[in-house]
């Protein structure tokens, strides 16, 4: 199981001056489901084109399957599904006849082909719009036929360029459930990228933060935060009190809250107070404000999820004050 | 149409006819199930695609009857002034009287040859105008050159199946015209005259995949493929229309003297003639004049020794191919430049989706 599939040494792309991909080292093992997170133009579908040999890397070495994609491309599109983000079918061909076109391209006989996309096609559920004309099928559909698309070939690794983009909050839901299930029953590894952080924390074992052509961190979500704000504050206490607190006495608090053990930084802010700190510290704080004769209004305990994550690399700086 | 089922249901009542109905049967059963196993190479698989597509499709039936309707324009109006033409008599012992279905004209039509000239660049560029852009921008090609395919299958391929379909559409279509003409004058080819035509026809196949192939390059050039159709467009509109008028003015200001030496004159009008020869329609023009006209003995000036002790004969198939062996190669390079154009860009080409 803890065999890499996917292999990035040290890969780069530049356009020109422009370094799409800097140096990236990344390794995604077999069987897991890898989320590339990053905002656009983050260098995501470049490296997913380098890693299916579409484009040569500047420099540095991608090997998927243990394949060599600059050098045998056509070995590892054998066994790589691509899914690319806004799938296109031949708008004349039925949604049927265009997964034949792709498993007759794989060089399946007719039969075989009929066979299995007839079975794909039952198990992504399309089988009533099977015969209906790929150019009137609606976006969710699409890329539903994308998916069974990218099966057709049986894939071992597949990869998803922002599978979930326009569709709506139930299609997303489904897609998503689909692509579990089926890396879970057929083993298949699934490297997805999207810059929606929600859907690949739904969905991914582990992530991959990208921005500007490097990976910043790695990991599983509380891998990650961990490893982000291990040495600050992975805990965030939000308190919300009644009536402004007079200067003497916000500074009482603060050293108070400061004294703690576990709380890093004191923020106060007019009818709220922010403590940041290593440790879970909520009951205490509850425990000085109250003794300090503060009205408390609620209390709320916070932990980094993705979206701080986020915000904090994608925007950088203050994490504050971004949750309401 | 009783009788006649009654007929079928009679023969297929003796015994040796239903044996043999029934071998018919399992052996297209038989090719059927071998149908469904074989597997067939990725290259072919999208040259059947491509095939079927540009059959299916709208614009090449429009074309398709286009360029039937001129066909049958040209014959008709061959036809008519044939007859003319033999009434006339004096050369009724013309060898190539077959031949002349495809040059005559009673003026109120350009003869067949012409028209193919003409309609068959815009066959070439109807083919080929959104070959590559279309793909892109309906994301279909970054899919497909994710399958285990080397990318030039997809270039080559769309280039075969094209000339597949132009070819069949040009041997129907000059067949077509022979069994008509034979039909209505009552007169078979020779096997000279016939071998012409094929010649003629392979000509034309040449001379529209170089269309084809400058298209296709349009197509991969520009990502509209509105833009690479006007261009296309542009560029023949420049080569049959312009380019002449340009040359015409090139020759009016060039022109020697009155008092000017013979060599001087032969140079210039020479100098003329290559000047023309530079775009592929002409090349095209006079090949198939050539190749149809059998009495043409030479593209350029003839002086007077050369064609003194001349006799005034139809030239052998052999002796016309030599006349238009520099053309021919002409119009081969031009093709496989386009071709090579198209290959490389398209090679170099990143694929991104949409």
């Amino acid at each position: 199981m803890n065999q890499s599939i996917i292999e990035l040494e040290s890969l780069t792309k530049k356009y020109g001056e422009f370094a799409a991909v800097d140096h990236l080292d990344l390794s995604i093992r077999k069987g897991e489901i890898f989320g590339l997170l990053g905002p656009n133009g983050a260098g995501k579908s470049t490296t997913i084109l380098m890693m299916l040999g579409l484009t040569e890397p500047t420099s540095g070495r991608v090997k998927v399957c243990g394949i060599d994609s600059t050098i045998h491309p056509i070995d590892v599109k054998r066994r790589v599904g691509y899914l690319p983000d806004d799938v296109g079918f031949y708008e004349q061909l039925s949604g049927r006849e265009n997964l034949l076109y792709t498993a007759r391209l794989n060089r399946l006989s007719r039969r075989e082909a009929e066979q299995r996309v007839d079975a794909l096609l039952q198990r992504i559920g399309l089988k009533d719009a099977s015969g209906k004309k790929a150019g009137k099928y609606s976006r969710g559909m699409r890329q539903r036929l994308g998916l069974a698309d990218v099966l057709v070939k049986n894939p071992e690794v597949i990869i998803l360029d922002e599978p979930t983009l326009g569709i709506d909050p139930i299609g997303v839901r489904e897609f998503l459930d689909l692509i579990v299930a089926l890396s879970r029953e057929e083993q298949i590894t699934v490297l997805l990228s999207s810059h929606h952080l929600h859907q690949v924390q739904q969905v991914c074992d582990r992530v991959g933060i990208f921005v500007a052509g490097k990976l910043l961190a790695q990991g599983n979500v509380v891998e990650l935060s961990k490893a982000l704000f291990s040495d600050k504050e992975p805990y965030l206490v939000e308190a919300a009190i009644e009536g402004a607190l007079t200067p003497e006495m916000a500074e009482t608090v603060k050293s108070q809250l400061l004294d703690l053990e576990g709380a890093v930084s004191v923020r106060i802010d007019k009818e709220r107070i922010y403590i940041g700190g290593t440790q879970e510290v909520t009951a205490e704080v509850a425990h000085i404000l109250v003794h300090a004769g503060v009205g408390l209004k609620h209390l709320n305990t916070r932990e980094y999820g993705l979206d701080d994550i986020y915000t904090k690399y994608f925007e950088g700086g203050e994490v504050y004050g971004k949750t309401a | 149409m009783e009788k006649l089922h009654n007929a079928v249901r009679q023969f297929k009542e003796k015994p040796w006819a239903a044996g043999v109905i029934a071998a018919i049967d399992r052996y297209t059963k038989k090719q059927q199930e071998r149908r469904m196993l074989a597997v067939s190479h990725p290259f072919w698989v999208i040259v059947q695609k491509e095939i079927s597509d540009h059959v299916r499709s709208w614009r090449f039936n429009v074309l398709l009857f286009l360029i039937l309707l001129t066909c049958f324009g040209s014959l008709y109006t061959s036809i008519t002034s044939l007859v003319d033409e033999t009434r006339k008599a004096g050369d009724s012992d013309d060898p190539f009287f077959f031949l002349k279905l495809f040059t005559l004209s009673d003026g109120s039509l350009p003869p067949f040859h012409v028209f193919v000239g003409f309609l068959g660049p815009l066959l070439g560029i109807g083919l080929g105008f959104d070959a590559i852009n279309s793909e892109q921008n309906s994301g279909t090609l970054s899919r497909i050159v994710a399958q285990p395919i080397h990318r030039d299958y997809l270039i080559n391929a769309k280039f075969i199946a094209a000339l597949t379909v132009i070819g069949v559409l040009f041997f129907a279509l000059g067949f077509l015209v022979m069994g008509f003409g034979m039909f209505i004058i009552g007169i078979p080819p020779t096997v000279e005259e016939f071998f012409r035509i094929v010649c003629f026809l392979l000509l034309s196949i040449l001379y529209v995949a170089f269309w084809l192939n400058l298209s296709v390059f349009l197509s991969i050039r520009f990502r509209q493929a509105a833009t690479s159709a006007l261009t296309a467009i542009a560029v023949w509109l420049f080569f049959t229309i312009f380019y002449q008028l340009i040359v015409n003015m090139v020759a009016r200001a060039l022109m020697p003297s009155e008092a000017a030496l013979p060599q001087q004159l032969i140079g210039y009008q020479q100098f003329i003639m290559n000047l023309m020869r530079v775009i592929p329609s002409q090349l095209y023009t006079d090949a198939t004049t050539t190749l149809l006209v059998p009495s043409v003995r030479s593209l350029g000036p003839l002086t007077m020794e050369q064609a003194y002790g001349a006799i005034p004969s139809p030239l052998p198939l052999g002796q016309s191919l030599l006349i238009v062996w520099p053309q021919l190669t002409g119009l081969i390079a031009a093709t496989v430049v386009c071709f090579a154009l198209s290959y490389v860009s398209f090679m170099r080409k990143e694929i991104r989706s949409r």
